[in-house]
C-alpha cells in the first residue's frame, strides 16, 4: 500500500514537472515579440521599448519587375521588394531569424547583417536552398543603421540583382522624436541594353565588372520616388531619412537640392556629429542618417550628386513639402530683366528674326531643328524624347505634345509650370521660356513632331510670330 | 528486278524514317554518351588536387532523368512512392508536383520533363535501378564545359551567354521537356538552361554560407575537402553551381534540382560497384 502510494506520488511529480517544463517552454516561444517589417519609402514607428527577445521572419524571393518604364528585370529580392524590408529593432535585444527561401527560388540565398556580430553577420549559418528555411539567433550588440545584403557565391551578382536592404538598431532610448521618417536605398543595376532598352533585361556580368552601371536609383527603380510616388511632408516639419547604398559598386554623393541637413549621422553611426551638410558620401555598403526642417513649400529633389547618374542613369527621388509660402527663407522670383553684358547696345540678339537668304527645304528645317532641340532641349527631354519619367515629360510619342502644336509653340515662347497629363501620367514641374527666334522655334517643334514616331504638318516661322503676337496682346 | 530492289529500298527508308521518330529514351530508358577523357579546370579544388583535373572517359545520360522514367522506376521499387516517404531519406517536397503517388500530370510539369523535387537518395536509387550512379562533380563539370562546337565552351563565343541566360531569368512555372535545347560538343542535352542537376559528391567540395571567408577555411572543418580560392572569379554560372550543391543536403527536394545518371565505361549493365 504504502509503496504505491509513494508511486502514484513521484509520478504525479513527474507529470506536473513535464507540464511545467512545456508550459514554460510554449510561453518563452509566446513571449518573442514579432518585428514588423517596413517597405521602402515607408519606416515603421519607433519602438519605445526595453530590449526583448524579438523574432525576424524574412522571405528570398526572385521576381520580374520593373526596372524603368517598359523595361523588366529578374530581381532577387528580400521580401519581394528591392530593398528589402527595413527591419527595426533596439540595441540589446535578442534576435531569433528566419530566413526562407521561396520554393520557387533558382538560387540558394543568404543573408549577411552588418548589425550582427559573429562570421559573416550571420551569412555563416543563413545559406538556404530553395523551399527551406533557416534559423539563427544574435544579439544586437551595437547601435546604428546597417546594411543587409546576401553573400551567397558569386557575392556581387546576389547584390547586383537587388539583395539588400536596412536593419536600424535603435539605441537604448531611441532617437531624437522627429515629425516624419523616411527609408531610401539607392543602388546601381547593369543590364544587358543600354539605358532605356525596353523589354527584359538581363543581368550585365562584364558591365558589373567594369562598373559601368545603365541604372542608379533610389528604391530599386527608376521612378520609385518620383510623381504620384514622391513621398509627403508639411512646412515646420522635421524630416529624418534613413538612407543606404546597396551598391553593389557606387558610391553616392547624396544631396537633396533645396534643403541643407541639420543633422548627419556620418555612415549611419549613432553620434549626430555634423551640422549643415549639403551631401553627404554613403559608401557601398554603408548608410547615413540625414534629419532636415522643411522650411518652405515645393519639392525637394533628391539626387546623387555625381549629376549624371541623376539625370541618366535615374537616382532621383522627390519630397512634396506642402504648406504656406514663407518669403523671408525663400521669395520666388522676383524680377527678370535682361542683362546686358556690354552696356545697352545689343537688344534681344537671341530672337532677331532673320529670314535665311534661300528657304530652307523640308530636309535642311528638321536638321536645324534637331541641332536647335540638342543644345535647348535635350539635358531634360533626353535625346531621345524619352524624358524622364515623372520629372521630365517625354516628347516622343506624346499625346499632350501632338494634341496642340500651337500650345506647344505657346510653352516654348512662355515655359509652362504647374501640373499637366502626359500620357496617362502627370507631371508637375517648371520648363522655362526659351528664348529662340520665330524660325527657330518653328524648325525646333517641326523636329520634334516629326521624330521618334512623332508626325505633323511643319509650322511656318509666321505661324509662329502669330502665336507670338497673340500672347503679347493677353 | 530492278523494281525489287527500289521496293527494299523503300521499305529501309520508311523503317529508318518510324525509328529516327520514336522516342527511344522514353520507352528504353535514357541513353548514355560516352565522354572521352580529357580535363578540365575546376572553378574549387579539393586540397592537393592540381589545378587540371584529370577525367578518364565515362558514360554520361544524355538527357536527364524524365518524369516518365521516374514512374516506371516507382513501378518497380514502391518503397519510392510518395507516400512511402521516410523522412531520411527525402524531405517533405518529395514529387510535390506530382497529383499522386503514380501520376506525375502535375502542374507545370510533363510527362517528358525532367523529374524534379527528388532526394540525393532517390536520384541514387534511381541510377542503381538502371545499373549505373550519378556523375561526379568533376564527370559534370567537365561534360558541361564543352560548348556546342568545341570540346571547350569558355573559347566558344556566344556559350557563356547562352549558359548565364538561363539564371538570369526567373525559374521556370512550367518545366519544358526535355531535349528542346541544342546539344553539346559530346552530345549530350540540357546540362543547360533547363535544371539543376544532383551529382554523386554535391557536398565534397564546399563553398560555406559565407562564401568570401572561403580562401581560409580550416580544412578539418570538412573533412580534408574544404575548398581552397576559386581557378576563376568570372565563371559565375560555376559559382552558382557550387553554390546551389553547398547548400543541399542529401535529403533535400528543389523545385529545379533533377539528375541524370552516369557509369564507367567498362561497367557492364548490372554491375554496380
Amino acid at each position: 500500500m504504502y509503496s504505491r502510494t509513494k508511486l502514484t506520488s513521484i509520478h504525479l511529480l513527474v507529470i506536473s514537472i513535464t507540464i511545467l517544463f512545456f508550459r514554460t517552454d510554449l510561453t518563452l516561444a509566446e513571449q518573442r515579440l514579432q518585428v514588423q517589417l517596413s517597405y521602402a519609402p515607408n519606416v515603421s514607428a519607433p519602438l519605445q521599448r526595453n530590449p526583448s527577445k524579438v523574432r525576424v521572419d524574412l522571405e528570398t524571393k526572385e521576381v520580374t519587375a520593373r526596372l524603368a518604364d517598359g523595361v523588366d528585370y529578374n530581381f532577387w529580392t528580400f521580401g519581394g521588394t528591392v530593398p528589402g524590408p527595413m527591419i527595426r529593432i533596439m540595441e540589446g535585444d535578442e534576435v531569433e531569424f528566419h530566413l526562407s527561401n521561396h520554393p520557387f527560388s533558382k538560387m540558394p540565398h543568404n543573408i549577411d547583417l552588418h548589425a550582427v556580430t559573429g562570421p559573416g553577420g550571420g551569412a555563416a549559418s543563413s545559406l538556404t536552398a530553395p523551399g527551406h528555411t533557416s534559423t539563427f539567433s544574435f544579439k544586437a550588440l551595437n547601435a546604428g543603421l546597417y546594411v543587409y545584403h546576401c553573400a551567397t557565391a558569386p557575392v556581387g551578382m546576389h547584390i547586383a540583382n537587388g539583395m539588400y536592404g536596412l536593419i536600424l538598431v535603435e539605441p537604448e532610448g531611441g532617437l531624437p522624436p522627429v515629425d516624419r521618417e523616411f527609408y531610401v536605398m539607392q543602388s546601381d543595376f547593369y543590364t544587358k541594353g543600354e539605358y532605356g532598352e525596353e523589354g527584359f533585361q538581363p543581368f550585365s556580368m562584364e558591365k558589373a565588372i567594369d562598373e559601368d552601371a545603365d541604372y542608379v536609383v533610389f528604391n530599386g527603380s527608376v521612378g520609385a520616388m518620383v510623381g504620384d510616388r514622391a513621398v509627403r511632408a508639411k512646412v515646420g516639419e522635421t524630416i529624418r531619412l534613413y538612407v543606404g547604398n546597396g551598391g553593389p559598386n557606387l558610391v553616392s554623393s547624396f544631396h537633396v537640392i533645396g534643403e541643407i541637413f541639420d543633422t548627419v549621422y556620418t555612415e549611419g553611426g549613432t553620434l549626430p556629429n555634423q551640422q549643415n551638410v549639403q551631401s553627404t558620401l554613403i559608401p557601398a555598403g554603408g548608410s547615413a542618417i540625414v534629419e532636415f526642417k522643411v522650411e518652405v513649400p515645393g519639392t525637394l529633389i533628391l539626387v546623387d550628386h555625381s549629376i549624371f547618374r541623376a539625370f541618366n542613369k535615374g537616382a532621383l527621388g522627390m519630397i512634396n513639402v506642402e504648406g504656406p509660402d514663407n518669403s523671408l527663407v525663400y521669395s520666388g522670383k522676383q524680377a527678370d530683366r535682361i542683362y546686358l553684358p556690354e552696356g545697352g547696345a545689343i537688344q534681344e540678339v537671341a530672337v532677331a528674326n532673320e529670314e535665311p537668304a534661300i528657304p530652307l527645304t523640308h530636309e535642311e528645317r528638321l536638321q536645324r531643328g534637331q541641332r536647335i532641340y540638342e543644345q535647348n532641349c535635350a539635358a531634360c527631354h533626353q535625346m531621345e524624347g524619352k524624358g524622364i519619367s515623372g520629372v521630365f515629360p517625354p516628347l516622343a510619342n506624346s499625346d499632350y505634345l501632338m494634341q496642340d502644336l500651337p500650345r506647344a509653340v505657346r510653352v516654348v515662347i512662355s515655359g509652362l509650370t504647374g501640373e499637366i497629363d502626359v500620357n496617362g501620367k502627370k507631371y508637375n514641374n517648371i520648363m522655362p521660356s526659351q528664348r529662340l527666334n520665330d524660325h527657330d522655334i518653328s524648325n525646333v517643334i517641326g523636329y520634334i513632331t516629326n521624330t521618334w514616331g512623332n508626325q505633323a504638318e511643319l509650322l511656318s516661322a509666321a505661324e509662329v510670330a502669330e502665336i507670338r503676337a497673340a500672347l503679347a496682346n493677353h | 528486278m530492278n523494281w525489287h530492289r527500289i521496293t527494299r529500298l523503300l521499305w529501309v527508308g520508311v523503317l529508318g524514317i518510324v525509328l529516327t521518330a520514336y522516342p527511344f529514351n522514353m520507352a528504353w530508358g535514357n541513353r548514355s554518351v560516352r565522354i572521352p577523357s580529357g580535363s578540365y579546370k575546376p572553378l574549387y579544388r579539393n586540397e592537393g588536387e592540381p589545378f587540371q583535373v584529370e577525367v578518364t572517359s565515362f558514360l554520361l545520360d544524355k538527357f536527364p532523368t524524365t518524369n516518365q522514367q521516374f514512374l516506371n522506376f516507382i513501378q518497380q521499387h514502391a518503397q519510392w512512392k510518395r507516400s512511402a516517404r521516410q523522412d531520411l531519406f527525402a524531405d517533405s517536397r518529395y514529387l510535390a508536383h506530382w497529383s499522386s503517388d503514380l501520376d506525375p500530370h502535375g502542374i507545370g510539369h510533363h510527362l517528358n520533363s525532367p523529374v524534379t523535387n527528388v532526394s540525393w537518395f532517390a536520384a541514387t536509387a534511381y541510377c542503381r535501378a538502371q545499373g549505373k550512379r550519378l556523375p561526379t562533380v568533376h564527370e559534370w563539370e567537365y561534360a558541361a564545359s564543352a560548348g556546342f562546337f568545341n570540346p571547350d565552351g569558355s573559347a566558344e563565343p556566344g556559350f557563356k551567354e547562352h549558359v548565364l541566360e538561363w539564371y538570369a531569368r526567373p525559374a521556370f512555372r512550367t518545366l519544358p521537356a526535355i531535349g528542346r535545347g541544342l546539344t553539346n560538343y559530346w552530345g549530350v542535352a540540357d546540362l543547360h538552361g533547363l535544371i539543376w542537376e544532383w551529382v554523386l559528391d554535391f557536398n565534397s567540395v564546399l563553398v560555406t554560407g559565407e562564401s568570401r571567408g572561403d580562401g581560409g577555411l580550416e580544412r578539418e572543418l570538412f573533412c580534408g575537402a574544404g575548398s581552397v580560392r576559386s581557378s576563376n572569379f568570372e565563371d559565375y554560372p560555376a559559382f552558382m553551381r557550387f553554390g546551389l550543391r553547398s547548400s543541399l543536403k542529401a535529403h533535400y527536394t528543389l523545385n529545379n534540382l533533377g539528375f541524370r545518371c552516369a557509369s564507367d565505361l567498362n561497367l557492364q549493365k548490372g554491375e554496380y560497384k
